[in-house]
C-alpha cells in the first residue's frame, strides 16, 4: 500500500528533514476524527480560535476569520471549546469526521 | 616523534580524547571506566582541551546529552561500563537511528546481579544489535589507536554511525601498560576537522531531527542503517590502511597469530588474546602449532572475510566472555557458526563461555581447549558444541 512512496535511497538518512516548512508540502489533517464546523452568523470575530489553534488551521482574510483549513486541522476541538459564540450559540461546533468522509454531512 | 609512556588503559583512552579534543563530553562515573573521564576532566580544567564537559545525573542523561550535542553539530565522546551502558540502552538506538557519529569508550564489565565490577563482555554484547559499530582492543595501545581511528570511521560520510571502543575492565583499564602516543598535531591532522552535514544549530538552514516514521517509512531508515554498516567494513579497512601508512601501526578487521601455520584456531576478543598468544608461543617451543584469530571488529561482523580465513581449518574453538541465557551458545560462537553453515565442507566449530565476572582465563584452560581440538583432529572425538569453563563444578 506504500508502493508510491520514495525508496530508501531517495530519502535523507536518519529520518532528518533537511529543510524547514515542509508541512506546506504535506496535507497533515488526514487523520482527523472530528471536524469543526464554522457558522459565520454566530461569529463575533474575537479571534480566540486563531490564537488557540495549535496548528494554523484557522483561515483569516483581512483580519476576519473566514473558515477552517481542513488540510491541516487535526480536529483537536480547542477552537470549538474556546469559541464564545453569539448570544450563547457557538460559531464553531465539532462533528464526526466520518459523516463528511462518506459524503453524509450537510 | 612519538612518546612512550607507562599508563593504564583508562589513562590511554583519556589521552586519546585529549588529542581528539571533542566539542562535548557528558560524564557520569561508573567503575571501571571512571578514570577515563576523571583524567579527561583534568585536561578540561587545565584548559588543554576546549571541550564542554557536561556533568549529568545518570548514564541515560549522559547519552541523551551526547545525542543533543551531536545533533547540534559537535564532535562528541563519552565513556561508560556495564550497568551504565545498560542504562543508556534506549538512547543507544536513538544515537544510531539518528546517524550521529558519537564515540563511546566501553570498559567491559559484568552486569548485575550479583553486583560485580570485573571484566566480561555482557555489557557490549547486550548492545550488539543497537546499530553501533563495535571495535575491541586487546591492550591499552589498541584502545588508544582504536579511539583515534573510531573518529574517522564514525564521521565518514558513507558511514555516519556511532562507534563503541571496547577494552577489558581492570585487566586493561587498570593495569599499567606500555603505550606509544602519537604527537597531538599528527592526531589532529589524522582525524581532521568535523564538518557535520546537517547541524541542528545552523539557524540559517533549519532542519528537523528525531521525527516520526511509521509503517510508511520506518523500515526504509533501518535499511539505510544496515547498508551503512556494510559500507563501514570497507571504511574501517581504509582508515586502518591510512593509519598504517602514517604511523606504521597495523590494524585490520581482525588479527591473526600463528594462524596460517595451524589447522586449529581459537577465536577470542580483547585481553584474553594476550593469554592465548602466550600459550601459542609456549606450544610452538614444543613443536606444536595452534592458531589465534582475534576479532577487532564485531559490528559490522566481517562474515565473508572470516569464512575465507576459517574454511580450511579442521577445528575452531570460539571463546565467549558473555552468555546468551537459553541460547545455543554465547553470541560470538553463534555468529561464527552461522557464518560457516552454508559451506559444503566446513571445520567443526564449537566454543566455551569463560571468565564471567572477571574469572581468570588460565594456562590450564587453554591446555584443555587445545587437548580437545587435538583429539578432534587425531581421533574425531567431538567435544560439546558449547559449555562453560573456568567455573567450579
Amino acid at each position: 500500500m506504500f508502493d508510491s512512496l520514495k525508496g530508501y535511497r531517495e530519502i535523507p538518512i536518519g529520518g532528518t528533514i533537511p529543510k524547514g516548512a515542509t508541512a506546506l508540502l504535506n496535507k497533515t489533517g488526514d487523520w482527523r476524527s472530528k471536524r469543526p464546523i464554522y457558522s459565520s452568523e454566530n461569529c463575533i470575530q474575537c479571534m480566540f480560535c486563531y490564537v488557540f489553534c495549535p496548528d494554523m488551521a484557522i483561515m483569516v482574510e483581512n483580519g476576519q476569520m473566514v473558515g477552517i483549513n481542513y488540510d491541516y486541522c487535526k480536529g483537536c476541538g480547542i477552537c470549538a471549546n474556546e469559541c464564545p459564540g453569539k448570544k450563547g450559540v457557538k460559531a464553531l461546533i465539532m462533528d464526526e469526521e466520518e459523516k463528511f468522509r462518506k459524503g453524509e454531512g450537510k | 616523534m612519538t612518546q612512550i609512556v607507562a599508563t593504564t588503559g583508562n589513562g590511554a583512552a583519556a589521552y586519546a580524547m585529549k588529542q581528539i579534543n571533542p566539542d562535548v563530553c557528558a560524564a557520569y562515573p561508573i567503575t571501571p571506566s571512571t578514570q577515563v573521564m576523571e583524567d579527561f576532566s583534568e585536561f578540561v580544567h587545565d584548559g588543554i582541551v576546549n571541550t564542554n564537559l557536561v556533568t549529568v545525573e545518570s548514564e541515560h542523561s549522559a547519552m541523551s546529552a551526547c545525542i543533543g550535542a551531536s545533533a547540534a553539530g559537535g564532535r562528541v565522546m563519552n565513556a561508560t561500563s556495564a550497568n551504565g551502558l545498560a542504562l543508556m540502552w534506549e538512547m543507544l538506538y536513538i544515537a544510531s537511528g539518528m546517524r550521529l557519529p558519537i564515540i563511546l569508550t566501553v570498559v567491559n564489565r559484568a552486569l548485575s546481579a550479583p553486583i560485580n565490577i570485573h571484566c566480561d563482555h555482557s555489557d557490549a554484547m547486550g548492545a550488539r544489535d543497537s546499530g553501533w559499530i563495535q571495535l575491541y582492543s586487546e591492550t591499552a595501545q589498541e584502545a588508544y589507536d582504536n579511539l583515534i581511528q573510531a573518529v574517522r570511521i564514525a564521521e565518514h560520510p558513507d558511514v555516519l554511525l556511532p562507534v563503541m571502543v571496547n577494552f577489558d575492565g581492570f585487566i586493561t583499564s587498570h593495569s599499567i601498560d606500555r603505550v606509544d602516543y602519537l604527537e597531538d598535531e599528527d592526531v589532529r591532522k589524522f582525524i581532521g576537522e568535523y564538518k557535520p552535514k546537517l547541524p541542528l544549530l545552523d539557524v540559517d538552514n533549519p532542519i528537523s531531527m528525531g521525527l516520526l516514521a511509521l509503517q510508511d517509512y520506518y523500515i526504509e531508515f533501518k535499511k539505510q542503517q544496515q547498508d551503512a554498516m556494510a559500507r563501514a567494513k570497507e571504511i574501517i579497512k581504509q582508515v586502518a590502511g591510512d593509519y598504517k601508512k602514517q604511523f606504521n601501526r597495523d590494524y585490520s578487521l581482525y588479527e591473526k597469530y600463528n594462524f596460517d601455520e595451524s589447522d586449529m584456531a581459537i577465536i577470542a576478543l580483547n585481553s584474553s588474546a594476550g593469554t592465548i598468544k602466550y600459550m601459542i608461543d609456549s606450544y610452538k617451543a614444543k613443536g606444536i602449532n595452534l592458531g589465534l584469530l582475534k576479532l577487532r571488529v564485531f559490528r559490522p561482523f566481517p562474515t565473508e572475510e572470516l569464512v575465507e580465513e576459517l574454511k580450511s581449518k579442521k577445528v575452531i574453538c570460539v571463546l565467549d566472555r558473555s552468555d546468551s541465557f537459553g541460547a545455543q551458545s554465547g553470541p560470538l560462537l553463534a555468529e561464527i557458526r552461522s557464518a560457516m553453515y552454508n559451506l559444503d565442507k566446513r571445520p567443526f566449530v564449537y566454543g566455551k563461555v569463560y571468565g564471567l565476572g572477571g574469572r581468570d582465563l588460565e594456562e590450564n584452560h587453554i591446555d584443555s581447549v587445545y587437548g580437545e581440538m587435538d583429539a578432534y583432529v587425531k581421533t574425531g572425538k567431538v567435544p560439546p558444541v558449547c559449555e562453560y569453563i573456568t567455573h567450579r563444578d
